[in-house]
């Protein structure tokens, strides 16, 4: 494991200083990191110069032996602990194993929570923490490249992932000790790299609308956006997080083995050897019209057209979930402006062909298809972060699948629905069936199914202490809120007697909070300075975030808003800040203090987001009377 | 945010079936631009949380304007007269059978998987159908006569299903 750096206590940074932001595009094949300097974003490249970080963990008894392109040399020789391509198990259950497990040639252990975990050398594993040594990887890169610590990153997730799939991303960069500034659609993630060129912007007036096909290695996404006057509005997103250049390998490699005549079970270093020959010979054939193979000394022969016999089904899945999406986001294929191809996968002469063919429009991919996303994401972690506050740019995203609950006859019934704008919150009044029910069982449920076996299950959790009552009188209202990172939070209230039941859902197959907490414990065990440091650090940049933005906003808005006691109070908690920020080596000291200071901010704050409020409107009022 | 506003009232728009959509996106987008919590990514959990649930108003407020339906749902709404109730129907009986027939037509063309022009037909009928409903509530709601706008609500929902179980099927057909 990397150590990450950690400045010396007490050494205070410069107010106003540029933050350490960065995109990261935790990939199915490959993962990268970005970030943006002197206002342009670039890769950040490993010490060799490579940009591209194989996603491939090692494991050996002692631990992780290594991760990325030295990782991936183990792929033949030592396949079970050669872990690659774990995405496609991310937020996943066991159940998903099943129809994805050949796929994937590990030895898989089931234990309690329905995560499928994974057996290697060093014990068993979970897809998480294997996406977590990735990410602590990049991180690590990182940091020596920006000579610091990072104040946050933008991690991006196919625009499909669910609810669960984002989770498990969200834990994973916990357990890397990441700060999540926000979880981006990947499609979105590329078209802000690519629609922040003047071209777009800069006519006020004109929309465009844009259709971004995004294939990698393991997951298909399209979305249909809007940009408008610095606005970049998702109007649908669809795709299929199962289906990416990982599948058409595999239609290969199943031609090969029954051109070779071999059975149907093959053993794991046989299958890897199939899809090596695959992948690398689908690669060729983007550049010939046929391929000469070698492989377990036999020669055989594989035409472009052949291949394309083999993969056609595939690329025709995707073709659909674009129609699907230009459906749900009502326009029609001939008023889309232009087509963004992203992902490895698209490199494929086929793949272009029949978007071409779809859109009757040539693709634009002047950005590397392979970089584009973490580009877009390192711009978009930069205006998080605060370092670009003069962009006036604003994202609207969408959910990609429908959220219900499970009503009477195993039926879903909808509460948010697919392509909805997020943040939103809708709730929805349900009522007991029997008398005298003091209880109610609640279970979350995400996809556009009817039935709840076809969905997709997220949480099931409990009302209890609802007062009895004959059937039909009590008034359960159930909310659901998603977040500005697609992530859904569920609460049920009985609204006679106030009864609640909040839950975060933390779906049943991802980690719990205090496993996480276990394994960030874990994973310092071997160095209890080196913790405190690190605490005492986090603790200390938030309170310089903290006094930064507070004593700006009392600048700005303090006398207007405040009277004087709280604008008094407001000061003395902040001195106080100061006082320990300077002076404390104690972590949890200091925490108690933002804490304390966050309190009594809160009417302030409040106070600030009304003004903001009337500010904007009145704005406009004032733009028409100019008019 | 202050949560006595109406959804109206959040845009500074008048209470009223006719609306001014580029005003209403113009300001949605203008809220968006101070609410949104990207703007709040780096500030403390408390004013995130209170951006969150701005902007998700805002959304759904948005939202339930911009869309027939529900802004004639909400509207009726502000009156006292809530829709949201399965016991909401229309007694217009000339309509119900009509809406019969059309579902029949509907099944049909489901069961034999098309014929595709004959679903056309249906959508552009059931199109015109629908913006006659909505035409016949605006003026019913412009007199003030709520009760017979609240009938005329029923008719909508009707409308609009039958509007989206036609697009639905149309979508499933051209995957086949």
């Amino acid at each position: 494991m990397a150590l990450l750096q950690i400045s010396e206590p007490g050494q205070s940074p410069q107010p106003h200083q540029r933050k350490n932001a960065v995109g990261i595009d935790l990939g199915t094949t490959n993962s990268l990191v970005a970030t943006v300097r002197s206002g342009i974003e670039a890769i950040l490249p490993d010490e060799q110069g490579r940009d591209l970080l194989p996603s491939v963990v090692h494991y050996i008894p002692e631990g992780v032996s290594c991760v990325g392109h030295e990782a991936a040399e183990h792929n033949s020789t030592d396949p079970l602990n050669t872990l690659s391509s774990i995405k496609r198990l991310l937020g996943r259950g066991v159940d998903d194993i099943k129809t994805l497990g050949d796929t994937l040639p590990y030895e898989f252990t089931s234990d309690e929570g329905g995560m499928p975990r994974i057996n290697t050398a060093y014990g068993v594993v979970s897809p998480i923490q294997v996406s977590a040594e990735i990410l602590r990887k990049l991180a690590g890169r990182a940091e020596l490249a920006l000579d610091g610590m990072l104040d946050g990153a933008v991690i991006t997730v196919p625009a499909y992932f669910d609810d669960a799939q984002r989770q498990a991303t969200k834990d994973a960069a916990t357990l890397a000790g990441i700060k999540v500034l926000r979880l981006l659609n990947e499609p979105t993630a590329a078209a802000i790299a690519y629609g922040l060129d003047a071209e777009i912007t800069e006519d006020e007036s004109q929309q465009r609308l844009i259709a971004v096909y995004d294939l990698g290695g393991g997951t298909f996404d399209i979305s249909i956006l809007r940009l408008s006057k610095g606005v970049f509005e998702v109007l649908a997103t669809g795709g299929d997080s199962a289906l990416g250049g990982d599948d058409f390998d595999h239609a290969i490699a199943n031609w090969l083995r029954i051109e070779l005549a071999m059975g149907e079970t093959l053993d794991v270093v046989e299958q890897r050897i199939l899809l090596e020959v695959a992948k690398s010979a689908k690669q060729e054939l983007s550049q010939k019209e046929q391929v000469e193979i070698e492989v377990l000394e036999t020669a055989l022969v594989l035409t472009r057209e052949k291949m394309h016999e083999l993969v056609d089904d595939l690329i025709e899945k995707t073709l659909k979930a674009c129609k699907r999406s230009m459906r749900d986001a009502k326009i029609d294929v001939n008023s889309i402006d232009e087509v963004v191809l992203v992902g490895g996968s698209t490199r494929m002469p086929r793949v272009s062909e029949k978007v071409t063919e779809l859109f009757g429009l040539k693709p634009k991919c002047t950005i590397d298809p392979d970089l584009v996303v973490a580009m877009g994401a390192a711009k978009q972690a930069d205006v998080l972060v605060g370092n670009n506050t003069d962009g006036d740019m604003l994202l609207l995203d969408v959910i990609p699948l429908s959220l219900g609950i499970e009503t009477m006859g195993g039926l879903t019934e909808k509460i948010i629905h697919r392509n909805t704008t997020i943040p939103v919150a809708k709730a929805q009044e349900f009522t007991t069936f029997k008398d005298g029910q003091t209880a109610m069982s609640i279970h979350v449920v995400q996809g556009d199914r009817e039935l709840v076996s076809d969905c997709r299950s997220l949480a099931r959790f409990e009302l209890q202490g609802i007062p009895p009552m004959v059937a039909g009188g009590a008034k359960i209202q159930v909310s659901y809120q998603v977040d500005a990172d697609g992530l859904l939070n569920v609460s049920a209230r009985e609204l006679s007697s106030g009864v609640e039941s909040r839950i975060e859902v933390k779906p049943s197959y991802g980690l719990s909070d205090n496993e996480i907490t276990q394994m960030l414990q874990d994973s310092f065990s071997h160095a209890r300075d080196d913790m405190r440091l690190r605490a005492l650090r986090e603790q200390q940049v938030e309170a310089d975030r903290m006094l930064e933005d507070l004593r700006a906003a009392i600048e700005k808005d303090g006398q207007s808003l405040l009277d004087d006691s709280e604008l008094q109070c407001l000061h003395l908690a902040l001195d106080e800040l100061q006082q320990l920020r300077e002076n404390s080596e104690d972590h949890r000291q200091l925490a108690a203090q933002i804490e304390t200071v966050g309190k009594t901010s809160e009417e302030f704050a409040a106070r600030r987001m009304d003004a903001s409020i009337k500010q904007a409107l009145a704005g406009l009022s004032l733009d028409d009377a100019l008019k | 945010m202050n949560n006595s506003k109406n959804f109206f009232e959040i845009f500074s728009l008048p209470v009223s079936w006719e609306i001014d959509i580029e005003a209403l996106d113009t300001k949605f987008r203008a809220l968006q631009k101070v609410l949104h919590p990207d703007g709040y990514a780096n500030k403390n959990d408390f004013e995130q949380r209170l951006a969150v649930q701005a902007a998700a108003t805002i959304n759904q407020a948005y939202q339930t304007i911009k869309n027939p339906l529900s802004r004639a749902q909400y509207l009726l709404e502000l009156k006292g007269l809530d829709a949201d109730q399965e016991s909401h129907v229309t007694s217009d009986g000339q309509f119900l059978m009509n809406q019969m027939l059309l579902r029949e037509q509907l099944s049909e063309i489901k069961a034999n998987k098309g014929p595709k022009q004959a679903l056309t037909a249906l959508s552009i009928d059931a199109k015109k159908t629908a913006l006659a409903i909505q035409n016949e509530f605006a003026s019913q709601y412009q007199i003030e006569a709520y009760n017979e706008a609240f009938s005329t609500l029923a008719k909508m929902q009707f409308a609009t299903k039958f509007v989206n179980d036609i697009s639905e099927l149309e979508a499933d057909l051209e995957e086949l």
